[in-house]
């Protein structure tokens, strides 16, 4: 062991650690202005007990509540050229790359994971609003590229949580590239005939949107989500008109055609176990059937074929 | 009425001047065409001097000039029989894209492009070039059709971006452009694109998946305009200088990153000094590239489009 790994990296560890404990052990939901303990607002995944607002999960939350248990794996994202246009505004980018992984602890915008899902294996890339944004450069669109020729690898499907502001600015062009990149990402989960998901959370907007976000072969919408391509101050000012309650909202999209559901956090999970094994008729499965009947309530894990053989059905395993 | 560029200053002072001693001449007789040949001379060298280094900003403008040619003038001189193609089949009629068949140098193929207007009913009629989610899903239907006759699919780039609109976000102004930008990428006939002035980020790339990138010297593409990325990451409007710097926006920067393909030489003074000359080198750049793509197969040029673009993002400006 070198000295880095005895010295440095129980270092870095502590400091992670300490961000771990909630400064604050209550939090004001944003929506309705009650204060919730943060044990409670945690076993609620974050979603408010007293008027169902939703708050922000960062990345490593929302893997923890969408994978069985809690678990997963993540994999590495592919290396890419770091600050392509050597870009500067008021600071470098550079520097405010190095920030934001300080301070998130992640190498760029999007994880990579892959675990269980009811039993079964699905490939989860989840955006950071935290970092820069959610910005899609080149790390993301290699990212995605990744994660979907693992789930093609491992014949599994792909869900996508994306919370992004849109293509990042600081990589030009580039940025803008990454929308024909990640089409062609999951345009091979499509090839593969495999289910490719969006579950689209607040924020999603910009390129990201104009790209694999909306390609979805499902597409569900968190509640009260900001789900759209231009930004809504940006259209104010161009048409000098206030606009409609609800705007670019989950709700508003779904009256509007464009997402299939807008899903409840808790049922989250439920929700999509249902819908792959729908997909992939992989519902009676025999590591499902088989489970007796002792009148408990079966976790989440594709409940659905038993409840749809109805109530006289014995509890043996499939034919 | 010719209309100057700012940095033009100097080159308007002696055209002025150069149309003051003609009319002169035309009263009094009095020989000067000694003097109107060396100030022409001066204005030429100029216009190369000026035009060799425009600075990013300057070429946005030149991009965004009025008498830039348009893709109305484009398909005035390259294509005969040019017959366009109206509506989405969904909901309506987007003139901020036009497209249609028409004969390319003898050949038949499916041409098609974002169109800012020449004057000012022109730019209302066609939204200054900024398209709905009905123009996406109309050049969707064209490059279908073109790929259904095994047509060559051409567009050409010129906008300022998608339109901000509350109809068109309603109307899935998103899912438009990501499928538009799929379809591009699954064509399986030649697909070729040409930034003909603004390449205004998703509204361009929507349409500009291709086999063959072309840009015009002074065209600029980008993510965002240089405007809209001053107000956002200087918080002010008035660095958009510096942000198209930033941005790596001209053809020059795109060539050496891989993102375009090709550069056609503009003449001296920019496309809109000389539309004719201009159009004509395009046309050029285009029937090379389709000699190139024709013998290609459908599944030949639809995976190599693809590879393109999955390796892009290793070449840096160097």
């Amino acid at each position: 062991m070198s000295w880095l790994e005895r010295f440095a990296r129980p270092k870095v560890r502590a400091l992670f650690r300490k961000n771990d404990i909630p400064e604050n052990l209550w939090e004001k939901c944003p929506n309705c202005e009650q204060m919730i303990f943060h044990r409670e607002l945690e076993t609620h995944q974050r979603v408010c007990p007293h008027c169902n607002f939703h708050l922000r999960l960062d990345a490593k939350q929302r893997l923890r509540f969408l994978f069985d248990n809690g678990e997963y794996q993540t994999i590495e994202l592919p290396e890419v050229v770091a600050d392509p246009l050597k870009f500067r505004d008021r600071r470098r980018y550079a520097e405010r790359v190095r920030e934001a992984r300080t301070t998130t602890g992640l190498t760029d915008a999007v994880i990579v994971a892959h675990g269980e899902l009811g039993g079964s294996q699905v490939v989860i890339p989840v955006f950071d609003f935290d970092f820069l944004g959610g910005s899609m450069g080149l790390a993301v669109g290699e990212g995605l590229l990744a994660a979907a020729q693992l789930a093609v690898l491992q014949d599994s499907p792909l869900i996508v949580v994306p919370a992004s502001g849109g293509a990042r600015m600081q990589e030009g062009v580039l940025s803008l590239m990454q929308m024909a990149r990640t089409t062609i990402a999951v345009d091979q989960l499509r090839e593969a005939k495999l289910p490719y998901i969006v579950v689209l959370t607040h924020p999603t907007t910009g390129g990201v949107t104009a790209s694999f976000a909306m390609l979805g072969d499902i597409a569900i919408a968190e509640p009260g989500a900001v789900i759209g391509f231009a930004g809504a101050r940006v259209i104010e000012e161009t048409i000098h008109e206030k606009l409609p309650e609800g705007f670019q909202r989950s709700e508003y999209l779904l009256e509007h055609g464009m997402v299939d559901m807008v899903v409840h956090r808790h049922k989250l999970r439920e929700t999509l176990i249902k819908l792959i094994g729908l997909l992939r008729d992989s519902g009676a499965r025999a590591d499902v059937v088989a489970l007796p009947r002792t009148g408990l309530e079966i976790p989440s894990v594709g409940s659905d074929a038993k409840v749809s053989k109805g109530p006289s059905e014995t509890p043996s395993g499939p034919s | 009425m010719y209309s100057y560029l700012d940095f033009e200053k100097p080159i308007a002072e002696i055209e002025g001047k150069i149309k003051e001693l003609r009319h002169l001449s035309d009263d009094s007789g009095v020989n000067i065409l000694d003097e109107v040949s060396r100030l022409q001379g001066k204005v030429d060298r100029l216009l190369r001097q000026t035009y060799s280094r425009l600075t990013p900003w300057q070429k946005t403008l030149v991009a965004r000039h009025q008498l830039r040619p348009h893709f109305s003038d484009y398909s005035a001189a390259l294509i005969e029989d040019f017959t366009p193609l109206a509506g989405d089949r969904l909901f309506g009629e987007d003139r901020a894209i036009i497209g249609g068949l028409g004969r390319f140098r003898g050949r038949s193929v499916m041409i098609m492009g974002h169109e800012k207007g020449a004057d000012t009913d022109d730019r209302v009629l066609h939204n200054f070039g900024m398209p709905n989610p009905e123009g996406y899903r109309k050049a969707v239907r064209l490059m279908r059709l073109a790929e259904r006759f095994d047509l060559p699919a051409i567009t050409l780039v010129d906008t300022p971006g998608a339109h901000p609109g509350i109809g068109a976000e309603e109307r899935g102004q998103a899912g438009a452009i990501a499928r538009s930008i799929e379809t591009c990428l699954d064509l399986r006939v030649p697909m070729i694109s040409v930034i003909i002035g603004e390449g205004g980020s998703g509204g361009a790339i929507a349409l500009a998946a291709a086999d063959r990138v072309i840009m015009q010297e002074h065209a600029i593409y980008s993510v965002i305009s240089p405007e809209g990325c001053s107000s956002i990451l200087w918080r002010s409007a008035e660095h958009a200088r510096e942000a198209a710097e930033a941005l790596k926006m001209t053809s020059e920067d795109l060539l050496k990153l891989g993102v375009i393909d090709a550069v056609v030489e503009e003449p001296v003074g920019g496309a809109h000094r000389a539309p004719e000359t201009a159009i004509e080198r395009v046309g050029d750049a285009i029937e090379r590239a389709l000699a190139e793509l024709r013998p290609l197969s459908g599944g030949e040029l639809r995976s190599r489009r693809r590879q393109k673009f999955l390796e892009m993002g290793k070449l840096t400006l160097g």
